[in-house]
Order: structure tokens, then C-alpha cells, then sequence
């Protein structure tokens, strides 16, 4: 009997054509939408993410700023600037505080190897910079230790980017003097490439990182540019940063709760709002893709519609040989399930080989590389399910109450 | 054999067609006795199709009374209805009504599927009946290689796949030249003689009179039941 369906199904396929073709067209476009918009969608996510972790997780940066309120009878618009000893007084003070540094900018250097001159922004931080905001070395070099640091070692460490302006793609940079600003430096890490999509100086792959002790012994700055800090964890960020302004705020005498006397760039805040963003512009994605099935669905929910009118006959003389209601039902929900699935299926093959082919044409550094998650296969599948039982439904219940006297006087 | 396979006591049936009321039925009253052979005529809208219905349970009265083979089918659900069409009752129509996409053998066999026959009964027993109609070799044939007489051999097949108590034909030569409606008459009579109940409507004196009783319609009223004193119990 079952072979009797798929014969009838077939026939029904053949005698209209157009129909068939464009009601699959439309099932098999939804599900590829669904499908293609949720991978893309989640690669694009990912790629984002991937961004953040270039400058660095759930980082606080903290430039001096203007007070906005009066405090113990100074008045308000004082400029508060950061020294180098508040940043190792915080460390000591604040046990919230995992990683931080002090960071001098410098913007545009002389650089000097052999016959090459060019210029490059050059920054003076702590070791705990490199673990903090990712920078990280590439195998057969190192990043700026304790040891620069307390020694004032001319050492520095190059943006992979300015490695390759500098030495070419080939030439082990690592061990090399170069003179920056006139003073001979050694050479000893270069950065592993990595994604960054936001900064607030210049890029980690074109800059040139220093000791800050050697930094201040070459341009002797008073104060540090900015400081960059971590918390141990997201839950203790908000207590550490408060404690922050409160130490600041005693030293440099303003009130702690003044928010411009120290101008910060929370990340974390960032990160939330990339999240929910991100989030929103999925959803919006997965809205779009099920709307697009929808269409399909009512399309299907036509075509049903149509082979069930024309079929009235047939409808009739089943029921005078005794076909119980739920018989002609199944029978064309079983059509519709299988009118869907072959356009569903369709759309996961068309689909899984443009994401499987993708990468190859190596969009990947601005929309990553799309992945169709189970989340999104389960969702597709529920969600054709549940339109062809929908649309398989209404026309299939029109079939099955037909008073069989009428249907077989057409 | 002579117990009462249909009773019918004042059936009416109205058929409300937006303004008027059409009266097909006005009050019917049939006995008819196991293994009658009972032919139905009238001229044309007189209700014989209205009637012969109503006896196969594929449409309700209005109202009245009706025991078929000693069960009352008042207030029947659909699938009720269904149930006894499909065990009890076997149509065959004047436009054969088969399905045209399934071969003979499938015809036959859509009966035995509906009554959840195990599928090597079911094909057993659609290879006895196409036999038992003369059509054993025309089995995978579909409706549009067979012959009209072929074509009404396989809807009388099918009618009997279930055994059924009753076989109701609705002018089943009507679209038959006088040879092939001939032999389906003759196949009537055979089940006849083997036992069966037959309810056949018909337009042609010559048929009518080989049955054992002609029951007249007119305006939706029986005028006349007459024995043809063949009967051959
Ligand atoms: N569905 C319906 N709606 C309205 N009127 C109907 C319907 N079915 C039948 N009738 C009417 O009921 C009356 C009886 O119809 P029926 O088909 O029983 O006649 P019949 O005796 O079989 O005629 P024929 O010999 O032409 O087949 C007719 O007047 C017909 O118009
Ligand atoms: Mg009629």
C-alpha cells in the first residue's frame, strides 16, 4: 500500500509540474535560508568574538581625566594625571586586580635597521601587558620580562606587521639590533599574528613595545599615558574598579564617584552589548529564515489544497469501500510530509555545500567561517516538521469530512 | 436465508438547495429478505440513487427508520458508517469508479487494505476474486486497458472482497453496450444463485424481469413491489 502512495505522489508530482516545482523551489529556499543565514550568523558571531580577544577579554584602559565635582574645597575642572607609582600602589592595594600595567605612547619614532628607516609608534609597558591583551610571541622569541623591566634593558618587541616592513617575511628578526629614536635595541619576540579589530592607540601588529623603565629613560615622560588593568573575574570587575577610584581618588584628591576625573574604556561593557547585539542580529536572521519557510509552508498548504479538489473523486469512492477518516487524512499528510521533506532536503544539500565551499574563498577575516550547528539542523527540522503537518493539516481534514455522496457526484 | 437484510420504515430525505426544498425521498417502506435478487426502477430523479444510498450507509436520512441485516444505523458516527460500507455492503456503479492510476489487481485489493487484511491474505484473496470474474489474466491492467465490461467485472470484484452481506448496483450496464451488460447480468444471477442479497437499479425492462422482484419508484414514493415468480428459493 505504501508503494501505492509514492506511486500516487509521483503521479500527482507529474501532472503538475510548475506547481510542484515552485512549492518545492519554496520549501527548498526557506530551509537553505534557515540554514545559511543561522551558519553565517554564528560564524559572524564567532569571528566578533575572536576580534574581542585581539585587544584583550574583559580589559579596563584608564587615562587621566578632569574633575567634574568639587571635593574637600578644590574646585572642579583639575586635571588628574596617572604616575607609574599609582600604578604599583593599586597593585598592591587592589587583591581584585589580576593583571596591570602602566602604558606610554610614543607616536611616531625613528626606526632604524641597516639601510631601512622608517617611523612606528613605540608603547612602554610591564610584562603582565602580554598575557593581558594577547600579545603574545611567536615561537623563538619572548615577550618583555621582570628582568627588562628592572635592568632598563634595551629590548623590544615587534609588531608582526613592522617585523615584515623591517626584516621581510623570511629574516629571523629575534636577536637583531635596530635604533629606536637613535638608541640600539636587541630584538627579542615578534608577535604572533592574531584579529584585532579595535584599539586605542594603533594595532598591536604595527607598534614596537619597550620596557616602560627604559621608555622613561629615553623620553622621560612624568606621567603614563594610560594604564590598562584585568580583573581575577567578571564578578569582582565592578568592586575592583570602585576601589580604583577610591585609591586614585585619595592620592590626586577628588571624589571618587566622579566619573571624568579619570577617563575610562570598560570592555566588559562592550563585550555586553556585542553580546546582546549579536544576539539580536541572530534572532532577527532566524526570523527572516522561518518567515521565508512560512511562505514555503503556505505554498505547500496550496498545492495540497489543489490535489485534494482534484482528487475528490478518488476521495469518494475510497469512503464507499470504507475508508475510515483517519485513513484519507494520513494519506495526505504522508504527501505533504513527503513533498516537504524532498524540498527539505534539498536545502540541506544546496546549503551544506555552500558552507562546506566557503572558506575557500577566503572571506573568513571580515565574516569567519560559517558552521551549521545542531541548534540550528534540530531548529530547521522542527521547524519544516511543524510547517508540513500544518499545511498538510487543513487540506488533508478538507479530504476527510467530505461527504462521500458529493465527492463522488464530481 | 430468510431473515430480513434491509427494513425500512418512513424514510424521507430533503435536500435543502439554497431556496428550495427538494423532497427526493418521502417515506419509504422496504423489506427485503436475505438473498433476494430486487431490482429498482423509475423514471429518472424519482430518488432510486437517493434510496440505493441510504441502503449502503454512504448517505443518512432525514428521517425514518433503517435495520440492515438486523442492526439499526441511527445516529451512526462517519467511521461507523465506514465500518459497515466496508464489511457489509458492496457498491457498483454505473461509471465503474475505479481508481484510474492502480492496476486491477490494486482496485481489488482496496477493500482488503481498509479492513487491515495481512497483505498475503489480501493478495490471495484479490487474485481469487479477479479469477472468480473471469479477469485472472488481467490483473496488472489499469482502468484505461480494459474494456467497460472488463472495467465493471473488476468494480463487482472489488464489491465482493469483504464478503459482504449486501451488493447494491447502481444501473451497472447503464454504460454498457446490450453483449457486455449481458454477461455482467449473468454474473449478478451466478452470485445470486450462490446466495448472495443484490440491490440493482435499472432502467431496462428485460433486466428487471430477471430478477425475483421489481420494486417501482415514483416522486420519491414506491408505487409498486411485484414479484416476477422466478424465484428461484
Ligand atoms: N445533493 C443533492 N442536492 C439536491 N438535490 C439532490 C441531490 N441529490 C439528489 N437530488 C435530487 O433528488 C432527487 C432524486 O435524485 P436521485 O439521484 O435519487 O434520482 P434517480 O432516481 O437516481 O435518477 P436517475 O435515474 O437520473 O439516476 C432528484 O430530484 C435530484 O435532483
Ligand atoms: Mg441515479
Amino acid at each position: 500500500m505504501n508503494l501505492m502512495f509514492i506511486k500516487q505522489i509521483l503521479r500527482d508530482m507529474r501532472g503538475q509540474k510548475l506547481r510542484t516545482v515552485l512549492t518545492l523551489f519554496g520549501i527548498f529556499w526557506g530551509t537553505a535560508a534557515v540554514i545559511l543565514l543561522g551558519a553565517f550568523g554564528y560564524g559572524i558571531h564567532m569571528n566578533q568574538q575572536k576580534a574581542f580577544k585581539g585587544l584583550g577579554e574583559d580589559i579596563v584602559i584608564v587615562w587621566g581625566g578632569t574633575t567634574s565635582k568639587s571635593y574637600e574645597g578644590l574646585p572642579r575642572g583639575r586635571r588628574i594625571m596617572q604616575r607609574v607609582e599609582d600604578v604599583e600602589l593599586l597593585k598592591k592595594q587592589i587583591p581584585e586586580i589580576k593583571y596591570i600595567s602602566p602604558e606610554y605612547t610614543e607616536w611616531n619614532k625613528p626606526v632604524v635597521y641597516e639601510d631601512k628607516r622608517i617611523v612606528a609608534p613605540i608603547v612602554g609597558v610591564w610584562p603582565e601587558f602580554g598575557p593581558m591583551r594577547n600579545v603574545i610571541a611567536l615561537m623563538g622569541g619572548r615577550f618583555i620580562n621582570q628582568n627588562d623591566i628592572d635592568d632598563r634593558r634595551r629590548v623590544c618587541f615587534l609588531g608582526n606587521e613592522l617585523k615584515e616592513q623591517i626584516f621581510g617575511e623570511e629574516k629571523d628578526a629575534v636577536g637583531e639590533m635596530i635604533r629606536i629614536s637613535g638608541v640600539p635595541f636587541r630584538v627579542i619576540g615578534v608577535l604572533k599574528e592574531k584579529q584585532q579589530d579595535s584599539s586605542y592607540n594603533s594595532r598591536d601588529s604595527r607598534k614596537i613595545v619597550i620596557p616602560s623603565t627604559t621608555f622613561v629613560a629615553i623620553y622621560g615622560q612624568k606621567y603614563v599615558d594610560n594604564v590598562v588593568w584585568k580583573a581575577e573575574s567578571p564578578e569582582v570587575h565592578k568592586i575592583a574598579n570602585q576601589k580604583y577610584f577610591e585609591i586614585m581618588g585619595k592620592r590626586h584628591k577628588f571624589d571618587p564617584t566622579d566619573k571624568q576625573a579619570l577617563m575610562i574604556w570598560d570592555t566588559t561593557e562592550n563585550t555586553e552589548f556585542f553580546t546582546y547585539f549579536f544576539w539580536g542580529f541572530r534572532i532577527f536572521l532566524y526570523i527572516i529564515s522561518i518567515a521565508t519557510l512560512i511562505v514555503g509552508g503556505i505554498g505547500v498548504a496550496n498545492i495540497m489544497y489543489v490535489v485534494v479538489e482534484e482528487r475528490t473523486r478518488e476521495i469518494g469512492i475510497k469512503m464507499a469501500l470504507g475508508a475510515k477518516s483517519g485513513f484519507v487524512l494520513r494519506q495526505f499528510l504522508f504527501e505533504t510530509m513527503f513533498l516537504t521533506s524532498f524540498g527539505g532536503i534539498m536545502g540541506f544539500l544546496f546549503s551544506s555545500s555552500i558552507v562546506y565551499l566557503f572558506p575557500r574563498l577566503n572571506f573568513d577575516e571580515y565574516v569567519g567561517v560559517p558552521e551549521i550547528s545542531a541548534f540550528v539542523s534540530i531548529g530547521t527540522i522542527v521547524a519544516l516538521l511543524i510547517i508540513a503537518i500544518l499545511a498538510g493539516y487543513f487540506p488533508a481534514r478538507r479530504a476527510a469530512t467530505m461527504d462521500p455522496v458529493k465527492a463522488l457526484k464530481i | 436465508m430468510n431473515n430480513t437484510m434491509i427494513y425500512m420504515k418512513d424514510i424521507i430525505k430533503f435536500y435543502n438547495t439554497g431556496t428550495v426544498k427538494v423532497k427526493a425521498l418521502k417515506g419509504i417502506d422496504l423489506d427485503i429478505k436475505g438473498g433476494e435478487f430486487v431490482s429498482i426502477v423509475g423514471p429518472s430523479g424519482s430518488g432510486k440513487s437517493t434510496l440505493m444510498n441510504i441502503a449502503g450507509c454512504l448517505d443518512v436520512p432525514t428521517g425514518g427508520e433503517y435495520i440492515l441485516d438486523g442492526e439499526s444505523v441511527e445516529n451512526l458516527e462517519p467511521n461507523e458508517l465506514a465500518e459497515i460500507r466496508n464489511k457489509k455492503v458492496g457498491f457498483v456503479f454505473q461509471n465503474f469508479n475505479l481508481l484510474s492510476y492502480a492496476t486491477a489487481f490494486e482496485n481489488v485489493e482496496l477493500p482488503l487494505v481498509f479492513a487491515n487484511i495481512p497483505a498475503k491474505k489480501r493478495r490471495e484473496r484479490a487474485a481469487e476474486l479477479l479469477d472468480r470474474v473471469g479477469l485472472g489474466d488481467r490483473m496488472d491492467h489499469r482502468p484505461n486497458e480494459l474494456s467497460g465490461g472488463e472495467m465493471q467485472r473488476v468494480a463487482i470484484a472489488r464489491s465482493l472482497a469483504n464478503k459482504p452481506r449486501l451488493i447494491l448496483a447502481d444501473e451497472p450496464t447503464g454504460n454498457l453496450d446490450s453483449k457486455s451488460g449481458g454477461g455482467i447480468i449473468d454474473l449478478f444471477e451466478e452470485l445470486w444463485n450462490a446466495g448472495s442479497t443484490i440491490l440493482m437499479i435499472t432502467h431496462d425492462q428485460t433486466i428487471a424481469k430477471r430478477t425475483n422482484r421489481v420494486v417501482k419508484l415514483k416522486d420519491g414514493l414506491i408505487v409498486s413491489s411485484l414479484e416476477n415468480g422466478n424465484g428461484n428459493h
